[in-house]
């Protein structure tokens, strides 16, 4: 296959992904604008990032006056997944993979297109930027949508889409929950944790509460269930 | 200004993160304890992002409890993010209509 073929690829199979980033991303979108963000701060946040989560705790932690630390540490330890897939691609990367591709393509490691270039034996560059303009162009176009007209929308519909990401969020945990109990004892644990730091200990900004939650909850659930190989493989498929 | 600095700043964290393993760590992390804890991370990150903030998402307690209660049984059925993230959405703003 050429150049364009595989580019033509990625951009084709990644059209559910980029349907699915123009919603959640315009939900993003209000949510930034509510946290105080101009609409081009929130569309710029999106093109540099390219993320759910992490962006959504760093205007967590903006609109809370957080400090840089405290930026900086949430986003190492929210997207800190990132690494762990950029580890189990690149042990699949096909010759033409070379150094700048795997320099330009990190960019683009997000969970779902995770998902699809894992299903590759031999993942080629050409087919990961295909994916990756796709995803990223409904990611940056919802959130400008959603920045910029989600305050022209009724306030009743804007704070029903305000769930919309805390509900994908729910669509990652949940099902895996439902299949390993180590999974569930792990997301539990740290829901208790954070929900004790939200009405007992509220003296704690709201960045270090994700931090300290995850961590300790993640930490229990390595003490008690460690992972075998299978199980990894099973996170990187 | 303090916001383009935390704009970049979360730009070249999260970019770092990806862009240095894929193009240098290629052996397996021997710790298990490291490899167990890096595997839960994503699980107990959301978890703990969405609770209790799930509750508090929409501006009032019972429109969200309703949203919530729609997304979590949503997701143990296994619905695509994306229906459940509009589910919850939907069930949030029926609700608003109802109280």
């Amino acid at each position: 296959m050429t150049k364009t073929k595989h580019f033509l690829k990625g951009l084709y199979n990644a059209v559910p992904i980029g349907l699915g980033y123009l919603f959640v991303s315009f939900s993003f979108g209000i949510m930034a604008v509510k946290s105080g963000l101009t609409t081009a701060q929130a569309t710029v946040i999106s093109a540099t990032n390219l993320t759910s989560a992490g962006q959504a705790a760093g205007v967590e932690i903006i609109a809370d006056g957080g400090t840089i630390i405290q930026i900086i540490l949430t986003q190492l330890l929210i997207n800190l997944r990132y690494a762990l897939m950029a580890i189990a691609l690149s042990q699949k990367l096909a010759p033409e993979f070379t150094m700048p591709h795997r320099v330009f393509a990190a960019f683009g490691i997000t969970d779902e297109i995770f998902a699809m270039a894992s299903m590759e034996k031999s993942l080629n560059p050409f087919y990961m930027y295909g994916m990756i303009v796709t995803s990223a162009a409904g990611w940056v176009t919802g959130t400008f949508l959603g920045a910029s007209a989600g305050s022209i929308l009724p306030a009743s519909i804007s704070d029903a889409l305000g769930i919309m990401l805390y509900g994908m969020f729910a669509a990652i945990v949940i099902p895996e929950a439902r299949k390993q109990k180590s999974v569930l004892v792990a997301a539990l644990t740290a829901a208790a944790f954070s929900v004790f730091f939200k009405f007992v200990i509220k003296t704690v900004p709201v960045g270090f509460v994700i931090i300290i939650c995850a961590s300790a909850a993640a930490a229990v659930a390595a003490v008690l269930f460690p992972v075998k190989d299978e199980e990894e493989q099973e996170a990187a498929a | 200004m303090k916001t383009a600095l935390y704009i970049a700043a979360m730009a070249i964290v999260t970019y770092l993160i990806r862009m240095i393993p894929f193009t240098s760590i290629r052996g397996k992390i021997r710790s298990r304890f490291i490899r167990s804890f890096l595997y839960y991370i994503p699980y107990t990150v959301l978890a703990a992002m969405t609770i209790p903030a799930i509750f508090f998402s929409t501006g009032d307690a019972r429109t969200a409890a309703v949203g919530a209660a729609a997304a979590f049984i949503m997701s143990y059925f296994g619905l695509p993010l994306t229906a459940v993230a509009f589910g919850a959405s939907a069930a949030a703003f029926v609700a608003s209509l109802i109280f």
